[in-house]
């Protein structure tokens, strides 16, 4: 134990010193947190006040880049011949994928920790308990993007991460209505509906009073859980058997 | 257990193993006693580096055996018995030298002390540098130092000095005699014959997935290390260049001639002395390549006729 919390705090502070990747994760959120949500501070969107709205919005987002760029490191890692020199020491698996989990999830949690700050600066107000079930629900609905990074991290090629990385969480964040609502009715709606970074943007609805996700949320999210995690450990096997 | 495989620190046996129709190893077997630097000589496409990772338990045989004293390479490897250094491997960026070896080295049961590491590997100058930015001959030596952080009993390396120039090829041997020097068993690949010669006890030749000779440095250095002599000169009988002493072979092409030897400074002093009329004369050294292939074909064969090749 005490040898995977040292594994892990070196992954860490490799992934706060990779300055690049913090600006963009946690920048880009940001700025159009600002620009966007400060032009409308009065409004309302999606049944709540528009801030809270964005602010969720764009709190999803950057969360599921910072979660899902832990396990994508790993494509690097493969590529550079690292996984290969870790297999040949005591490192387990699960300790390694651990490490990418943790370093994942700590950038995602900075991540919110900004735009809920920037929030607060446009006049968002929740309770206290408001602010930890919003939190609660996020990470929750992280679970999914965090495994499909290390999918993604043996799926593809280091050369190939960047523009796969940003197509498929703009790709997530889009139909979740993070970057703004899809309607509530037709078609698209009820597809929607099915993928988790709609329920991760719906985290914002705590603030309308009416709770956490109804059974569906909690569903689609476990779902989407397990079939990537099924998914994962075979591409995983696959690719180690190569190697 | 057999006796065999307690005395010794690698017993690979009946090893054989193909990616499609590519037979990468065609049955390799062989014993490495503890304590012994053992190099692993042939050109591009012997198998070296599939032996290796058999050898490590990063890649399955297909059929045959794989032994590190007595255990099978996950348990050796798991209790820190063995260091690896792999091939083309780069390192983690943004992590310091110090770091990156202290973070490989909290991975096993009972390490060296870093500071002894980077002494031991010379790395104690660029300890706080980023790994981003080492040189080649510098991101080699932290690269070994990983590999003996855990105070191995065993060092695996595969070609470690391949992409280094002439002068980082030395310093890294140096460090490395340094090592052996602590009374470690040593395996190293390598496709120069200079550094099985210089840094082996024993030398492993493969070609075509399979040992092909397996002695002390200095015989197989007479087997492959063959020079050519070529020279123009006319009539004269070419039994009796044969007979040369240093030579192990002799052709004629029209007025030249070619001799193929051992020990072509002693050739080529009875040659000049016996036959001032020789002229034009070339030394030039058989390649690694053609010297397996002539050790495969067996020496009969290739010793003597020289022209079916």
């Amino acid at each position: 134990m005490r040898r995977a919390i040292a594994f892990t705090g070196y992954e860490l502070l490799r992934s706060f010193r990779n300055t690049r990747f913090f600006i963009f994760t946690l920048v880009f959120p940001l700025i159009l947190f600002y620009t966007v949500a400060g032009s409308n501070r009065h409004a309302e969107l999606g049944g709540v006040k528009f801030p809270v709205y964005y602010m969720v919005g764009m709190a999803s987002w950057g969360a599921m880049t910072a979660v899902m760029s832990g396990g994508a490191r790993i494509s690097l890692e493969r590529s550079a011949g690292w996984t290969r020199q870790m297999r040949i020491t005591p490192l387990s698996t699960s300790v390694y994928f651990g490490s990418k989990v943790v370093a994942g999830y700590l950038m995602a949690i900075v991540s919110l920790i900004l735009l809920f700050g920037a929030g607060i600066s446009l006049g968002v107000r929740l309770s206290a308990a408001q602010w930890l079930e919003a939190t609660g629900l996020l990470l929750v609905g992280l679970i999914p993007f965090v495994i499909m990074g290390i999918l993604l991290g043996h799926l593809l090629s280091a050369d190939s991460m960047g523009p796969a990385l940003g197509g498929v969480v703009g790709v997530f964040a889009l139909l979740g209505g993070a970057w703004g609502p899809l309607g509530q009715t037709g078609t698209l709606h009820r597809i929607v509906v099915n993928i988790p970074s709609y329920w991760l943007v719906q985290a914002g609805h705590v603030a309308l009073g009416s709770g956490a996700w109804p059974l569906r949320g909690w569903v689609v999210i476990a779902v989407w859980t397990l079939v990537i995690l099924r998914l994962t450990v075979v591409i995983y096997r696959r690719d180690t058997a190569k190697i | 257990m057999s006796a065999e495989e307690q005395s010794s620190a690698v017993v690979l046996q009946g090893l054989v193993k193909s990616y499609g129709p590519v037979r990468a190893v065609t049955g390799v077997d062989l014993q490495i006693r503890h304590g012994e630097t053992v190099a692993l000589l042939g050109p591009n496409g012997a198998g070296k580096t599939t032996t290796i990772d058999m050898m490590l338990g990063l890649t399955k045989p297909d059929t045959g055996s794989v032994s590190l004293f007595g255990q099978l390479p996950r348990a050796a490897v798991a209790r820190g018995a063995v260091g690896g250094m792999l091939q083309n491997g780069t390192l983690l960026r943004d992590l310091t030298v110090r770091e990156l070896v202290a973070m490989v080295g909290g991975l096993y049961p009972d390490p060296l002390s870093v500071d002894d590491v980077l002494r031991i590997t010379d790395t104690v100058d660029i300890a706080d540098r980023r790994t981003q930015k080492l040189s080649g001959g510098q991101a080699q030596r932290v690269r070994f130092a990983m590999a003996l952080v855990s105070n191995p009993e065993l060092l695996i390396l595969d070609e470690p000095t391949a992409s280094l120039d002439v002068g980082s090829r030395r310093e890294f041997w140096g460090v490395m005699r340094r090592s052996a020097a602590l009374g470690k068993t040593v395996v190293f690949a390598t496709h120069y014959l200079e550094e099985a010669d210089l840094y082996a006890d024993r030398v492993v030749v493969m070609t075509r997935g399979r040992i092909v000779a397996d002695g002390p440095a200095t015989e197989i250095k007479a087997r492959v290390g063959r020079k050519n002599i070529r020279a123009t000169l006319a009539d004269v009988g070419i039994d009796s260049l044969r007979e040369l002493p240093g030579v192990v072979g002799a052709e004629r092409r029209g007025e030249s001639i070619l001799l193929r030897c051992v020990d072509s400074d002693q050739a080529l002093r009875l040659l000049l002395s016996r036959y001032p009329a020789a002229s034009d004369i070339e030394v030039t050294g058989v390649g690694l390549e053609e010297a397996f292939i002539e050790i495969t074909e067996g020496p009969d064969s290739s010793l003597t006729s020289g022209e079916d090749h």
